[in-house]
């Protein structure tokens, strides 16, 4: 009758059955799983956000004329407007309507923001397609009206993409730390196998196995089990971040919907709970193999 | 092959092994920790094919020499040399090569709790990587040979100390050992079972293979008259030449 290697790994794992501490070792993983999910969701989504705030902003900067004769100012805005359009590496230029001003200042300003004699700026939108452009357009503005100012709309969110930066960055200790909390977990779970199946290492040693042979029932054993608690883990943690991200969509906030995952992001927590798996492996291994050298 | 002369012990035909010493031990002395010598001054010859009950009585150190020979412990001092090589020095990735090719009847069987008694008997041919569907058919002959064939699927736990002795026994000669140690193996067994498991031992020795049965049942020795025989006495070898017969030669 002839039987599967799948039979013979069958024999081989009865051999450690029964072991408590490695069965817990499946509900350990499962929550390291999901708190490891949410922390790299969390690293991804911020960096994503914090690369797309980047490429919206570092290309976008306003111009504004600021002069108390209207005439002299629209003057000089059609002449910058012009100018600024006709430069190599400006996308667009679009000058800002006064209607749009007037709300926008409406909150400081009242009904009075309105009035046509209040010697607003005016103000032109630039969108770079080369963000080396910048400084030429602010010469040229500068050049056609010495009062020009020119503010770059990276300037304004520094803090923000600083504060993303900080987030990615604690993300990322995050992950670290509970790879070595696992780890840790796989070592302590290791050594309390051994300990559990001494006498079963003893007999299996004297019947020749070697090291590796002994190494490898373990490595299975924990193999298994957090391959188990990683993928119940990382379904848990993957709704939740679901659960999140709609959340975060119903915000309407600009800023905030950004902390998506792209394709990349998804494929790399998609690839947790493998690594997980193998970081468990190679754990186990190296913890049975050093504990079984000490012995003859 | 056979090296041990079946008859009586003035039989005056008794020949000595030719064959290559496989078990070689010389001024071997064993230490636990700091204390006094367990085994001292140890040294005797074992050639291939040859059968051997060691004797003496409890606490005299038959169970610390055996772990000598099956190499669960290593020397305080002396020699040793197995199959040819010396197994004091020898790397401890080697030992599991070495270890294969020596069977054990532990004293205490040694069984594993969560195994049958097919998959403890099993368990040496797995080690060894003998493929599956090689390691059934012998399994069930064994289990025939030592009448456990209708306890295949038991544990140990539910098996007497009887029937585990003889899952400790098929599992050790199943792999067709060259060495074989057994340390008390028929201390569980009722007579009519150990006869059946001292000619299972004597047939393993017919087709080459060393046997040493630890023992201090002198009716296990009367059951193979004329076997060889080695004796210690609180640690010490009383006859190193391997010449010692039971029932005891005598003169003339």
């Amino acid at each position: 009758m002839a039987r599967s290697s799948s039979t013979r790994s069958s024999s081989e794992r009865r051999v450690l059955d029964e072991a408590g501490g490695v069965r817990a070792m499946t509900w350990v993983m499962a929550i390291m799983l999901f708190l490891t999910v949410l922390a790299a969701a969390l690293g991804i989504g911020t960096r994503t956000s914090a690369r797309s705030l980047e490429r919206q902003l570092s290309g976008r900067l306003t111009v504004q004329i600021v002069e108390g004769d209207p005439v002299a100012r629209d003057a000089a805005a059609a002449r910058v407007l012009a100018l600024v359009r006709a430069l190599p590496g400006v996308r667009s230029a679009t000058a800002v309507d006064r209607t749009e001003l007037e709300t926008l200042l409406r909150p400081w300003l009242g009904e009075q923001g309105a009035d046509p004699e209040l010697p607003i700026p005016a103000m032109i939108d630039v969108d770079l397609a080369d963000t080396g452009s910048a400084d030429r357009v602010a010469a040229e503005a500068r050049r056609i009206s010495p009062s020009a100012r020119v503010d770059r709309h990276q300037g304004w969110m520094s803090p923000v993409t600083g504060f993303m930066a900080t987030m990615t960055w604690l993300a990322v200790a995050l992950v670290a730390l509970m790879v070595a909390a696992t780890s840790a977990v796989v070592v302590l779970a290791a050594r309390a196998g051994l300990e559990t199946h001494r006498a079963t290492i003893e007999v299996m040693h004297m019947l020749g196995s070697t090291d590796i042979q002994v190494a490898r029932l373990f490595q299975r054993r924990i193999a298994i089990d957090a391959a188990i608690g990683g993928t119940i883990g990382a379904i848990a943690g993957v709704l939740v971040v679901l659960f999140i991200g709609l959340r975060l969509q119903g915000l309407g906030s600009e800023l905030l919907g950004g902390v998506t995952l792209d394709t990349g992001g998804w494929i790399a927590i998609a690839f947790l709970p493998l690594f997980f798996v193998l970081l468990a492996t190679v754990a186990a291994r190296v913890t049975v193999v050093a504990a079984l050298r000490r012995a003859l | 092959m056979r090296q041990r002369v079946l008859g009586t012990g003035s039989d005056k035909a008794v020949r000595q092994p030719r064959m290559a010493n496989i078990v070689q031990f010389e001024n071997v002395g064993l230490r636990y920790g700091t204390g006094a010598e367990t085994l001292s001054d140890i040294s005797f010859t074992l050639a291939s094919g040859t059968f051997y009950f060691l004797t003496g009585a409890s606490g005299a150190g038959k169970t610390s020499l055996l772990k000598l020979l099956y190499l669960a412990q290593r020397p305080s001092r002396g020699i040793i040399r197995l199959f040819g090589e010396d197994a004091v020095t020898m790397p401890r990735d080697r030992l599991p090569g070495f270890r294969r090719r020596i069977g054990v009847v532990f004293q205490d069987f040694r069984l594993v709790p969560h195994l049958s008694a097919a998959d403890n008997i099993a368990l040496p041919l797995r080690v060894a990587g003998i493929v599956e569907d090689e390691i059934d058919q012998p399994v069930r002959e064994m289990l025939a040979w030592v009448g456990l064939g209708d306890r295949a699927q038991a544990r140990p736990a539910t098996l007497s100390g009887g029937e585990q002795q003889r899952v400790a026994i098929a599992r050790a000669v199943i792999g067709r050992p060259e060495i074989l140690v057994a340390d008390e193996p028929t201390g569980n067994v009722d007579p009519e079972m150990a006869d059946r498991l001292l000619m299972l031992f004597d047939s393993m020795n017919k087709l080459g293979t060393t046997v040493v049965v630890a023992t201090h049942d002198f009716n296990l020795l009367s059951r193979l008259p004329g076997a060889q025989m080695m004796r210690l006495d609180k640690g010490r070898l009383l006859d190193p030449t391997g010449a010692l017969r039971y029932p005891p030669v005598r003169p003339g």
